[in-house]
């Protein structure tokens, strides 16, 4: 089992080997000359040139990316070229922010949709059943900026019960969580009530019934644990992405995290920043796949033995 | 007396394949709302390039109408410029389906090419493309968007371009995952054993077997990339100033919401409708071409 | 004739109807089964003759939609099954009437162990402790043959034929009144069904249960059945003791099937199978519903449905051809 662990943790090094050289090579394609947007207006042509020295661009590009690569093994990925400072920090001021809007959202989401999605499997194609799918097909459809703009309408302009952005409080936090949770909860049902109605045809649910198990835990013990493996999927991949900051609630609520950082170097062409995030957010989500990986393992005896190599399978006769 | 032996029930007719799918989308009110949305949706993309003019209707500016609610002259309001919010409405419907459906055929002919030469010929050349497909995969949709659109510049084109390439890692797996499925099946090897050439095989016999998935998911994929693609152009990133795109417009609207929140309200309720007719169209295809699959 | 309150299985002309959108599948048209304590009975029929049908009715776990049981009556070990609530039937079932299904690959939790799944049998309806529950578990399992320290491990572990002894202790975990199997050696390898078959005689002999056997393979009724019941579309048209049935055939479809067993001693003789399909049973023919497929066939047939006639000792055939009582079939010229 621990070997597994290390081996998928040594997978995350050519993973991230991949990314930055994509990302890298990405942003270095980009037409327009970052130096002169850099420098300052009334440069001349040294100036400009010595900041190309200064910034390593007289350098030809594999270059560059080996001293990078070298830096980031040191933990040092760079520093930013507008706010001066190293990008690690910079991440990591944001990244419990970020981190605290996942945890919320996803809350959120797990909360409301296991239920339902559970509610919806039970009563497949009754009244119960189609409110609810077509109520997480507006969820997903709903475009979650525009959500959040809504929410605001509503509880802060109208009602002017929450605040409309900004960090600080309890408060604070529960518009945007219900913006990305609402979108979250839209996938998550979906993915609960087909992973139920399949497991809800199952044989040994029969068995369970034929032992005289009530109903209630037919579902909520015998059922459910089989269906987790999709939802754990689903969850853990949002989980991911949230961590990853996201960008567009984090827009519309000023909310200060991750998403944020990264929409702002994009835009102005920082490139240490944005090739930095983008392996930390890479990292940080390799991690929590790998977490989803393992907790298959503790749900599903199964997978559990697959991931122990060969042993597993012992057949008496 | 005996004799009569063979049963054949009067009941069942011979249907066609394609008429049997059609049969089961009717009854599936879900997906034939969002067919008659979506048809409608196209209509009005097509008949708005031929009603408004864009330079009076679209983009002219009228300071003097400028920030009205919506009455009977204008049943949307006007924005910030005085345009009639509902002309650039309706115009914007153009926007967001041409990207839409241009990233969605990007993807798809990267994608289904891709993926089905992964899965038919396995080896090391599926194991090469499937994990550069996870690598672009594992870079979220948005950040890689704005990557390229920050590399090439704002434009529509380029919105396409990025919306596409996002979409491709998706139409990877499901060919190839497709395709493996169907490989498998004994009539490809019985095609191969009459000498057909593995591309023939490829184009006659696998993909057309394979065609459901990836129909289900063109469709999908069509109501992501609207919303990635007005999610960029909320960002500033997308289709440019001053064409109303709904996401743009929905940006540009937020500075009003104070007072004024119809600026937000109908854009935003316009990517709703379109996406979600989309997606009821798409599960209703999932629905109808592959009834063993579970609601 | 056997009071009723003795009956551990007392059913009474069921009617049982699966309603689909388009057509109605008449699966059960009125059956009468009457079984005595530590009797076995043989229900045999081809696949679509509603046998399993009737085995699930009986624990009330035939699928509502689309199953609709139109009407009889069910008495299990004294209990009106059709009218328990819920939670009367939750005890009822693993207690007085359990069940052993066809495919062992699927009739157990994958993500439970053995031990568990056993124990929780023993833990809903006896009044013990956990641990308790999961000792008598492993006692269980050794009694199907299974060593007690493979309570820890999971149902993939185990091959086919030790997955159908699992759900064996499973079933008789509880000392059941009534066990009905419902082909329980079909889906294993032919010797693993004889050593399977083997330990479900001991075990039934040992607590005195009785079962309702069904069965396509007349062999196995033969090795364990104290009764046989022969189904066709629905309802039964030959039923009696074992010796009574299998030698002294009356029904023309009974005799079809022993025909359509390969005669290893005559082989130059060729194989007779019964020609034609099982009726349609969204469409049923009126009359008899062998009628059609049948040799002995009249026009009387057509008529109207055959009841069941005791032709003395309890043997009983539902046949109009047996209104006269000169009439025999082939199978019963021979002996």
């Amino acid at each position: 089992m621990y070997r597994y662990v290390i081996k998928r943790l040594l997978m995350l090094i050519p993973v991230i080997i991949g990314i930055s050289f994509l990302v890298y090579f990405v942003i270095d394609l980009a037409p327009g000359d970052i130096i002169s947007q850099i420098a300052p207006e009334d440069a001349t042509v040294e100036e400009i040139q010595e900041l190309r020295e200064e910034y390593g661009f007289n350098k030809p590009i594999l270059i560059r990316y080996g001293e990078y690569m070298a830096g980031m093994i040191k933990g040092d990925l760079g520093t930013s070229y507008i706010a001066g400072e190293p990008v690690f920090e910079s991440y990591m001021k944001r990244l419990p922010n970020t981190l605290m809007l996942a945890f919320a959202s996803i809350f959120v989401s797990v909360v409301i949709s296991i239920p339902l999605g559970i509610l919806s499997a039970v009563h497949q194609g009754t009244w119960k059943d189609n409110i609810t799918m077509v109520i997480a097909l507006l969820g997903l459809s709903m475009p979650n900026f525009w959500l959040g703009l809504l929410l605001i309408i509503l509880f802060s302009l109208k009602l002017g019960l929450l605040p409309s952005g900004g960090y600080g409080t309890f408060a604070h936090i529960i518009l945007p969580a219900i913006t990305v949770g609402t979108g979250l909860t839209a996938m998550l049902t979906r993915t609960t009530r087909s992973s139920m109605l399949d497991v809800i045809r199952q044989d040994y649910l029969r068995t369970a019934r034929s032992k005289g198990v009530p109903e209630k835990r037919v579902i909520n013990k015998h059922a459910l644990k089989n269906a987790l493996i999709p939802i754990i999927t689903v969850v853990g991949t949002q989980l991911a992405s949230c961590l990853g900051g996201a960008i567009i609630t984090e827009t519309v609520f000023s909310w200060p995290g991750v998403g944020r950082l990264i929409l702002d170097s994009v835009n102005s062409r920082d490139i240490p920043m944005v090739t930095g995030c983008i392996i930390m957010k890479t990292i940080t989500i390799s991690i929590i796949l790998l977490c989803v990986d393992l907790l298959y393992a503790v749900v599903d005896p199964r997978i559990k033995a697959q991931y122990a190599g060969k042993g597993g399978k012992s057949h008496g006769r | 007396m005996a004799d009569e032996t063979m049963l054949v029930s009067k009941k069942y007719k011979r249907r066609s394949q394609a008429a049997e799918i059609w049969r089961r989308m009717r009854k599936n009110k879900g997906a034939m709302l969002g067919l008659v949305l979506v048809i409608l949706i196209v209509l009005i993309a097509i008949f708005s390039g031929i009603f408004l003019d864009y330079e009076t209707d679209v983009i002219g500016q009228n300071i003097s109408q400028r920030l009205q609610h919506p009455s009977l002259a204008h049943p949307m309001g006007t924005d910030d410029v005085g345009r009639d919010v509902m002309s650039r409405l309706l115009y914007g419907s153009r926007y967001s389906l041409s990207v839409g459906v241009v990233a969605v055929i990007i993807a798809l002919v990267f994608g289904v090419t891709l993926g089905s030469v992964a899965g038919f010929f396995g080896g090391k050349l599926e194991e090469v493309i499937m994990r550069a497909s996870d690598m672009l995969a594992a870079v979220p949709s948005i950040l890689m968007a704005i990557a390229i659109v920050s590399a090439l510049g704002q434009s529509t084109l380029n919105l396409m371009l990025a919306v596409g390439i996002t979409s491709v890692p998706q139409f990877v797996r499901i060919t190839r995952a497709a395709v493996m499925t169907v490989r498998n099946q004994e009539y490809i090897e019985a095609s191969r054993s009459i000498g057909l050439n593995e591309f023939k095989i490829i184009w006659s016999h696998v993909l057309p077997n394979c065609l459901s998935p990836i129909i289900v998911q063109t469709t999908l994929r069509v109501a992501s990339a609207i919303i990635s693609a007005s999610s960029l152009s909320f960002l500033g990133l997308g289709v440019p100033s001053p064409d109303p795109e709904w996401g743009s417009m929905l940006s540009a609207g937020r500075k009003f919401i104070r007072g004024y929140s119809y600026l937000t309200l109908f854009p935003g309720l316009a990517i709703m409708i379109t996406v979600l007719s989309l997606n009821l169209l798409g599960d209703g295809l999932r629905d109808a071409l592959d009834p063993k699959l579970k609601k | 004739m056997e009071h009723r309150e003795e009956l551990v299985l007392d059913i009474e002309d069921l009617v049982i109807h699966y309603v689909l959108e388009e057509e109605t599948v008449c699966a059960v048209n009125g059956i009468d089964i009457k079984l005595g304590k530590g009797k076995i009975l043989g229900l045999v029929g081809e696949t679509g003759a509603g046998k399993t049908t009737t085995a699930l009715s009986a624990l009330r776990l035939v699928p509502d939609p689309p199953g609709v049981i139109k009407s009889g009556s069910i008495m299990v070990a004294g209990h009106d099954i059709m009218k328990l609530t819920p939670t009367e039937l939750e005890k009822v079932r693993g207690k007085d009437i359990s069940m052993i299904f066809q495919d062992p690959m699927t009739s157990l939790n994958p993500v439970y162990t053995v031990g568990e799944q056993i124990a929780e049998s023993i833990e809903l309806h006896e009044n013990v402790t956990k641990q308790q529950a999961y000792d008598k578990a492993q006692e269980m399992l050794e009694l199907v043959g299974i060593p007690a320290y493979r309570s820890t491990e999971y149902p993939h572990q185990f091959s086919g034929g030790m997955k159908q002894r699992v759900v064996i202790a499973i079933a008789l975990a509880c000392n059941p009144k009534l066990l009905i199997a419902d082909e329980p050696t079909t889906a294993l390898d032919v010797t693993i069904q004889a050593q399977v078959l083997e330990l479900m005689k001991d075990l039934i002999r040992t607590y005195g249960t009785s079962v309702v056997m069904i069965t396509h393979d007349l062999g196995i009724v033969a090795e364990i059945c104290d009764q046989v019941a022969v189904m066709y579309a629905g309802r039964i048209v030959e039923e009696g003791p074992l010796e009574a049935v299998f030698n002294d055939t009356l029904h023309p479809y009974t005799e079809g099937l022993f025909n359509s067993l390969p005669n290893i001693h005559s082989r130059t003789e060729d194989l007779k199978p019964i020609p034609g399909l099982m009726p349609d049973p969204t469409d049923l023919p009126p009359g008899c519903s062998f009628a059609p497929r049948c040799p002995y066939a009249t026009e009387e047939c057509s008529r109207g449905i055959p009841e069941l006639k005791d032709m003395g000792g309890g043997h009983k055939v539902a046949c109009r051809n047996y209104a006269d009582p000169d009439f025999t079939i082939e199978r019963r010229k021979k002996q």
